[in-house]
């Protein structure tokens, strides 16, 4: 017993307060900006191989839900933990666990996919071996392998993305945030983001957060957290959702709990 | 994080930028053609209206080039430092702050990386420049080009940092045109960077208070003091302290608890 606590603080600021811990955990969250409430009490929780589909119209509260858990900006109140670190004591730790894809397009155009790759590498302090070898790993994922030394600017918008997603996973994140990711892709492009997550919790364990204003992307494999009005109004695996609601489909229980119509 | 981390992350940032600086041709020329013209047609322009007369770091009468070069050397830091910060929040690349600020290193030490990568790039023209001009006949000391770069290292990483602070607060200036009317122009002409002072204070005084008080007007003349192979105390002491002070502006604006970023964007 003593030898095992011995080992941990060996380990350092780098072992998890508890090795156990979620890989997210939200709590009693709420925020605002002035006036206006952007999330109301909000709490939740991600385990290991989670599949999580954050369903909201536009201005519910995703993306402040993101940008908290990102920490773009602090909590004031409530907590948000990434594998047991709390993101404001210790961003370091919680955001060195963490995959993000954002909403908006982030890859530099103007650099080569590799260097986009790279550049990411470095952010978060690999060495370049290692960190080449990570990305040719990601980019055959996506099976972009043949564009890796072109510009980011001459890929396509579905393209982009997958390059934005095996970024988010250069430095193996065990925990992924996608911020609406398919917006404005085509279908076989958004099929694939579905497909490619769907994988990685599958067989990797990662545990997804997965944002969306569509409904159609959530499937009955999924959990889904149906968020409104900056509160939640529903959570748990989409047929025990959907069943709660009194539906059929999650379409019908999405306009059941918000009395509103769903894109 | 281990130092070595800290290493890697600044290889990383200033690599990029000099990536993007380099892939964008069209960035390169105008950085370099902005200072020349005013270089090679400006001056040469004004070359009998505007005499000059001995006035210290100055041993002799000069050509009015030879006085605006270190001006248009700060022409040069103060672009580049404006553009790479502010690049941040423009450019359709909205995004790459963001990808910037999920990294685990602490926040200040990715703006101040930022800083020294944009300082980088801003000093490598800067030497361009002063190689073309060499050839137009503007020829200081051979020391003084040695001399020179710790000015043109302390006086780029004041305006770095000064757009480090305004990509940080200011929502308004949504376009460079913004930054041009209301920082850059004003800077530039209220500084001693195309006029020695003392024909300011004779026409206005107020105005000359305000040169005075521009912290432009010495970044300008520490830059162009070292030249010379001479040290300006006085100029030295406000750009040091200018440094300071909108380095920690800025690191407030980006820092999470504050709230600049997050009143920014509650009100998007």
């Amino acid at each position: 017993m003593l030898d095992l606590k011995a080992a941990a603080a060996d380990r350092g600021s780098s072992a998890a307060p508890n090795p156990e811990a979620p890989p997210l955990v939200v709590e009693g969250l709420s925020h605002s900006f002035g006036e206006r409430q952007a999330l109301r009490n909000v709490s939740f929780a991600l385990e290991r191989g989670d599949r999580t589909m954050l369903l909201g119209l536009n201005g519910a509260g995703k993306t402040t839900l993101f940008s908290l858990i990102t920490r773009l900006y602090n909590h004031r109140s409530g907590a948000i933990r990434i594998f047991g670190w709390e993101i404001k004591q210790k961003p370091s730790e919680a955001l060195a666990r963490l995959g993000v894809v954002f909403q908006l397009p982030t890859l530099d155009l103007d650099l080569s996919v590799a260097q986009n790759l790279f550049y990411h590498a470095a952010l978060h302090g690999l060495p370049r071996r290692e960190a080449s070898i990570r990305l040719r790993r990601e980019i055959e994922r996506v099976g972009l392998t043949d564009r890796m030394r072109e510009h980011a600017r001459t890929l396509s918008g579905g393209q982009r993305r997958r390059v934005e997603i095996a970024r988010a996973l250069i430095h193996q994140p065990r925990l992924l945030l996608l911020d609406e990711p398919t917006v404005g892709l085509d279908v076989a492009s958004r099929q694939f983001m579905l497909d490619h997550v769907r994988m990685l919790c599958r067989e990797e364990g990662l545990a997804a957060l997965w944002a969306t204003h569509l409904i159609d992307e959530v499937d009955a494999e999924a959990r889904v957290i149906v968020l409104h009005r900056g509160r939640i109004l529903a959570e748990g695996p989409v047929p025990e959702v959907i069943r709660r609601a009194n539906a059929s489909t999650m379409r019908e229980a999405f306009d059941n709990l918000t009395g509103e119509r769903g894109e | 994080m281990r130092p070595v981390h800290y290493y890697r992350c600044l290889r990383g940032i200033v690599w990029r930028e000099a990536l993007r600086f380099l892939n964008q041709r069209g960035r390169f020329l105008a950085a370099l053609v902005r200072p020349l013209v005013w270089l090679l047609i400006f001056a040469t322009g004004f070359r009998f209206v505007l005499g000059v007369s001995i006035i210290p770091p100055y041993q002799t009468y000069i050509p009015y080039e030879e006085y605006i070069a270190p001006g248009l050397l700060g022409m040069i830091l103060m672009f580049q430092g404006m553009q790479s910060s502010l690049s941040m929040v423009w450019d359709r690349e909205t995004g790459s702050m963001r990808t910037l600020l999920v990294s685990p290193l602490p926040r200040w030490y990715l703006l101040l990386s930022k800083l020294i990568a944009a300082v980088i790039v801003s000093v490598l023209q800067a030497y361009v420049f002063l190689l073309i001009a060499y050839f137009w006949g503007i020829q200081p000391p051979r020391l003084g080009y040695l001399t020179v770069l710790p000015a043109l290292i302390l006086s780029g990483m004041m305006l770095s940092a000064l757009g480090l602070f305004l990509s940080s607060v200011i929502r308004q200036l949504e376009n460079f045109a913004g930054v041009m009317n209301f920082v850059i122009f004003p800077m530039f002409f209220a500084s001693s960077a195309l006029y020695p002072l003392w024909t300011v204070r004779q026409a206005n005084e107020t105005l000359y208070r305000i040169c005075m008080a521009n912290p432009f007007t010495h970044a300008v003349e520490l830059v162009r003091f070292a030249l010379y192979e001479q040290f300006n105390l006085e100029a030295f002491a406000v750009v040091a302290g200018c440094v300071i002070v909108f380095m920690v502006l800025a690191v407030l604006g980006y820092d999470p608890g504050r709230g600049l970023i997050a009143r920014r964007a509650g009100a998007e």
